[in-house]
């Protein structure tokens, strides 16, 4: 138990050391079971550290009751997290941001989703995680907000969208796969 | 491994697929992800580019949700990007930003296509690049890149507008040399009329001002602007995050900008911003009583609301404005106070911050009884969270808030009972400095310690070893205080102290023979009395008899001791005829307690001998050392004082271990030796050169042959030890630059030699309780030290119902904390004048940039200064500002931001004034001072030096 302490401190000293750029340093997207949906890092953090960070805080926040606040205080950042379904969203940023504009940031993101997906559920981003990315590129650049309109970002998406579909059905025809592979 | 065939690509499986298979996988799961990442690892290898971006579209999915490794792909994500096919440069730029970092090292390869992306007429191309560059970006990639971010924040697409400045933000960080180019244009961009750029703006604004604001300062008119205008929540809590930073270092800034927050305070109905305009104005206006005031009505909403999270961030900003605005916490006392029991950990830690910044001498008591009544009811964690900031508070400036110590020492008895107590530590630590430190309280002391040896219970609960070795060693040196000796000392020896750790029972021996040697010479004393007199006046001498033992010890001492233990005196002597008085009242068995017969005392030498016999074969040094000790002394007294006669020598004995113990113990300061007068005719700088000169010669080859071990090199050793231990016997003669050196590196011992000075004579022994505790635990003995130097002499003759407590003394304190913020001033003042240097050249750089053609200004400049009629207000302040080395912090980027941002200071030139001929001098010097600072940065970007005007007007 000392041990485990002593480490952790060890640990936050180094993540403290980190240049810390953006107000939003990490979205994570956890399942009830503690399966990871989705992790979008702004802040850089080595593959290692991305492991352990998301084991600890899936146990701090899976472990929170129900009527709690949705704030945690983690290693000397703020983790805001909010929970919809079966789903937690998480944003991890700093001491003195504003917890409440986050909260509305996440629920910003879920509406948006919601929208775009129709009524989302876990399913929907289990399988279209790229998509997930997508819609948040739109809504955070540099762990900054940059879009507020839901109807804009659902119009980019669209649009985006219907572009790729375009590629796709050109390279995908079966002319173009014979071409290909007889080349 | 194969080729990819036609196969591969017509029957590849598709990230649907994956996704499915995975959920079918109950258990095999890695087997499968590894059987997949085979096959994309084939895959990925194929020329068509459509299989290659669904090998890598899986192999990222496989990343983000199950971290496997994907920087082998990092090539071909790169060949996806540059696929004309938008859904594969889709593809690719998502690989990318997830899986590139600083060393990758085909990061370079991005460059061009970036670059060509970057140019697309395709937005959606731009925005991707885009959003890669604010991931990924490296200095490299920053520097490179900058002219195309440039262009972009003129784009006339706001899409790309916007995000071209959250770009920025990256950019500026990896190359600071961007703000040159950039942040003009990223200033007008803030006088835009379309919401979507002002927010992202504001937005990057706010992260530069967090780190250095006192650059941004000239552009507080713009922000005042967007603050009175806006009605945008996003900006406004940004802007007001950008003021919070501004106002502490501009109180004219302070004064005009608190009245348009309080307006949104009143005004608006969304939390969030509600949030920020309390925290800013309990952050950063705690002057402006209005606003205060109005904000602790906001929080009080915030309080009472049902929402946890408000709950939450009310008491989140009370405790912000605690400490200079104490009564808000008072007004809302309760809800705190409740919300100590609350559900949520996070609501229940921060009211238990605020219930500790209320606590004040008046009501200490009370609220530390609401404490520890909750602390019993919490779990572990918080239950210690309680304790820990009780004991915190307590101690806080030597105690400061402590009336009644009889009543905190009993406390912290309560506190170690507690069952999860685990601050065993500081309690240790807090109780003995109170014995140290406050004399009165010393009887309740040895009562509460004894309460803890007492309990055998106690002895299997390893938080509590610490505090039973502080009880035990309050015991054994205040034992004078005690009633029943024989039972401490029956205590000390019960046969469950073996679960102690050996250090802790070495205390509990030494603690044991301090009160066997206390118990022997009040035999001896009431031998005498009862030679003296006759048993009918027993009482009553008894007591003067012990009155007078202990002025007698006393009296041994140097007369600045004897004088402040006058002051004490009377009080014990009047203690102990209290304690006899009650004792006269009839209660005869008690009496017998006090009294000591032969028989009482060969019973405690054999009860002494049973315990501590087993233990002179101890493993643990110390123990067996310090037991063998006892175990000869009582060998030694129990032949000397057999059949009831006690022997002339055994009583010297006696007479002399007891007045070393009774020695009493100070802490020593941690600068005492700082006090100790340098003799005459010692001269530490001069001598020290010597030093060197004379040892110069000698040490280098003694070294040299020490590491080839030759037997001249031994010699040479033992040459250079020679003059040392001379020195000693005649310090003040030639060599006192060795003696220097000798006080140098033995400073330690030096410390109670002040002691010694005023304690003339004393007896050898008489440091020994005190040398050997401080074995005990050296480190943790320091550390108390260190916390709470003072002096042992001084005390002040209050008459106070507080009990005097030794404290430290001002002059001790000063020159230390004063010596060290003075180190860290220099390196701090050193860092700050490069950068004060650094600003300035760029304003000389600037204004002769200004004299030399006005028409070259640019509109947006002008349009800065004439647009806002408080900037010249503002930058007429700042200005003196920028002498003032303590804020300014040694970012090197910042150069270049202030740079470009002065520039509208142009005006105010004249009313630089003093400073102005000197910087017009300094203007050469200046300019190489900035290649060189430019050189240091990670980037060698000299040669772009004489650009940089150019850029900025």
């Amino acid at each position: 138990m000392l041990l485990s302490c002593r480490w952790f401190s060890i640990e936050y000293w180094y993540l403290d050391s980190k240049p810390t750029e953006n107000m939003i340093h990490f979205v994570l997207l956890i399942s009830r079971q503690g399966k990871v949906r989705l992790t979008k890092w702004y802040s850089p953090y080595s593959q290692k550290e991305r492991t352990k960070v998301i084991r600890e805080l899936s146990g701090v926040i899976l472990s929170r009751g129900p009527k709690l606040c949705n704030f945690v205080e983690w290693r000397g950042y703020k983790v805001v997290y909010k929970r919809y379904a079966s789903l937690y969203f998480c944003m991890c940023i700093d001491q003195d941001d504003n917890e409440l504009e986050v909260l509305e940031i996440i629920h910003h993101y879920v509406e948006i989703l919601d929208r775009y997906f129709g009524s989302v559920c876990e399913l929907d981003l289990i399988f279209n995680f790229h998509k997930a990315y997508y819609i948040l590129d739109e809504l955070l650049i540099a762990g900054e907000l940059q879009e507020s309109s839901k109807k804009t970002v659902a119009r980019l998406i669209a649009a985006q969208d219907s572009l790729v579909e375009s590629a796709k059905e050109q390279a995908s025809s079966i002319s173009n796969i014979i071409a290909q592979a007889t080349k | 491994m194969a080729s990819p065939s036609l196969m591969d690509t017509l029957f590849q499986r598709t990230l649907d697929d994956i996704i499915k298979g995975l959920r079918h996988q109950q258990a095999g799961e890695s087997a499968f992800i590894s059987k997949v990442v085979e096959e994309i690892r084939r895959e990925i290898k194929s020329t068509d580019l459509h299989t290659k971006s669904i090998a890598l579209q899986k192999l990222t999915y496989l990343n983000s949700i199950y971290f496997i490794d994907m920087s082998w792909a990092a090539f071909h994500a790169i060949e996806c990007i540059s696929s004309p096919n938008f859904s594969h440069k889709k593809v690719g730029y998502l690989a990318i930003s997830m899986s590139f970092n600083e060393s990758t090292s085909v990061i370079l390869l991005i460059t061009n296509q970036l670059r060509k992306d970057l140019k697309s007429n395709n937005e959606f191309e731009v925005s991707l690049a885009l959003d890669c560059l604010s991931r990924i970006g490296t200095a490299d990639l920053c520097r490179d890149l900058t002219p195309e971010v440039f262009t972009l924040l003129s784009s006339s697409k706001v899409f790309v507008r916007k995000k071209a400045i959250g770009v920025v933000l990256r950019v500026f960080g990896k190359y600071p040399d961007a703000v040159r180019v950039c942040f003009k244009r990223l200033v007008e961009c803030l006088d835009g009329t379309d919401p979507q750029i002002v927010s992202a703006v504001v937005g990057v604004f706010c992260e530069l001002a967090s780190k250095d604001p006192r650059s941004y300062l000239p552009l507080a008119p713009e922000f005042y602007r967007i603050l009175v205008d806006s009605r945008n929540n996003w900006v406004l809590i940004k802007v007001l995050k950008i003021f919070a930073k501004l106002a502490p270092l501009e109180p004219r800034l302070a004064k005009r900008v608190v009245e348009p927050i309080c307006e949104h305070m009143r005004r608006t109905g969304a939390k969030s911003l509600m949030f920020e305009c309390i925290r800013t104005v309990v952050t950063s206006f705690t002057d402006y009583e209005s606003a205060v005031k109005l904000s602790v009505a906001k929080i009080r909403d915030f309080l009472v609301d049902d929402d946890p999270n408000l709950k939450y961030l009310g008491l989140h900003a009370l405790s912000i404005i605690a400490p200079n605005h104490l009564w808000a916490v008072l007004e809302n006392k309760e809800v705190v106070i409740k919300s100590l029991s609350d559900d949520d950990p996070n609501v229940k830690l921060e009211s238990l911050r605020l219930v500790v910044a209320m606590v004040s001498e008046s009501n200490v008591v009370e609220i530390c009884r609401v404490l520890v009544n909750y602390s019993l009811k919490s779990d572990p964690e918080f239950c210690n969270e309680i304790l820990g900031s009780i004991l915190s508070k307590c101690c806080q400036n030597v105690y400061e808030i402590i009336v009644d110590f009889d009543w905190y020492v009993s406390l912290l008895g309560e506190m170690s009972r507690i069952p999860h107590c685990q601050k065993g530590e500081e309690i240790e630590n807090q109780l003995i400095d109170i014995g140290m430190r406050v004399k009165d309280v010393r009887p309740e002391l040895v009562r509460v310690g004894r309460d803890l040896l007492i309990d055998p219970a106690l002895l299997g609960n390893s938080f509590l070893h610490r505090i039973l070795s502080a009880a035990a060693w309050v015991c054994g040196e205040y034992v004078e205080f005690s009633r029943k000796p024989v039972e401490l000392v029956e205590a000390l020896l019960q046969p469950r102290t073996s679960l102690l750790p050996p250090s802790i029972r070495t205390v509990y021996i030494q603690s044991a023979f301090k009160i066997l040697i206390f118990c022997l010479h009040s035999y001896l004393l009431q031998r005498e009395n009862i030679a003296d007199d006759m048993a009918s006046e027993m009482l009553g001498l008894k007591s003067q008899g012990e009155c007078s033992g202990s002025s007698a010890l006393v009296a041994g001492k140097a007369p600045a001791r004897q004088e402040q233990d006058e002051g004490f005196n009377p009080r014990d002597s009047n203690k102990s005829y209290e304690d006899l008085s009650i004792i006269n009242e009839g209660d005869v068995s008690a009496l017998l307690e006090k009294g000591f017969t032969h028989e009482s005392i060969v019973n405690l030498l054999n009860l002494i001998e049973l315990a501590l016999g087993p233990l002179s074969g101890s493993p643990d040094v110390e123990v067996q050392e310090r037991s063998k000790n006892v175990l000869g002394f009582v060998d030694l007294i129990k032949q000397e004082i057999s059949n009831g006669f006690v022997s002339e020598r055994a009583s010297k004995i006696i007479d002399m271990v007891h007045d070393a113990f009774t020695e009493e113990l100070g802490p020593v300061s941690v600068n005492a030796q700082e006090k100790v007068p340098i003799p005459d005719g010692l001269m530490l700088k001069e001598s020290l050169a010597d030093l060197d000169a004379i040892c110069g010669n000698v040490q280098l080859p003694s070294s040299i042959s020490f590491s080839m071990g030759s037997p001249f090199g031994e010699s040479v050793g033992a040459s250079v030890s020679i003059p040392q231990s001379k020195e000693e016997s005649e310090p003040s003669s030639e060599s006192t630059s060795l003696l220097a050196e000798h006080r140098k590196r033995h400073g330690l011992y030096y410390l109670p030699s002040e002691k010694n000075e005023t304690l003339a004579n004393d007896y050898p022994p008489a440091n020994d309780p005190k040398s050997s505790d401080n074995t005990n635990d050296d480190a943790q003995d320091l550390v108390k030290l260190a916390d709470k130097s003072l002096l042992p002499k001084r005390r002040s003759n209050h008459a106070k119902p507080r009990p005097v407590v030794v404290k430290l003394d001002e002059g001790d304190v000063v020159p230390f904390i004063a010596k060290k913020s003075d180190t860290r001033d220099d390196l701090l003042s050193d860092a700050v004048r490069d950068i004060l240097l650094g600003n300035v050249a760029k304003t000389a750089s600037s204004q002769s940039i200004i004299s030399d053609k006005s028409s070259s200004k640019r509109k947006g400049k002008e349009k800065l200064n004439v647009d806002l009629p408080e900037s010249r207000e503002i930058l007429g302040v700042e200005k003196p500002d920028l002498g003032n080395p303590s804020s300014r912090r040694s970012k090197h980027r910042s150069h270049g931001k202030e740079k470009s941002r002065k520039s509208p200071e142009k005006k105010n030139s004249d009313e630089i004034g003093d400073g102005e001929k000197e910087k017009q001098k300094s203007r050469h010097r200046h300019g190489r001072h900035k290649t060189k600072q430019r050189a240091e940065g990670p980037l060698n970007v000299a040669a772009q030096t004489p650009v940089i005007p150019d850029f900025l007007l």
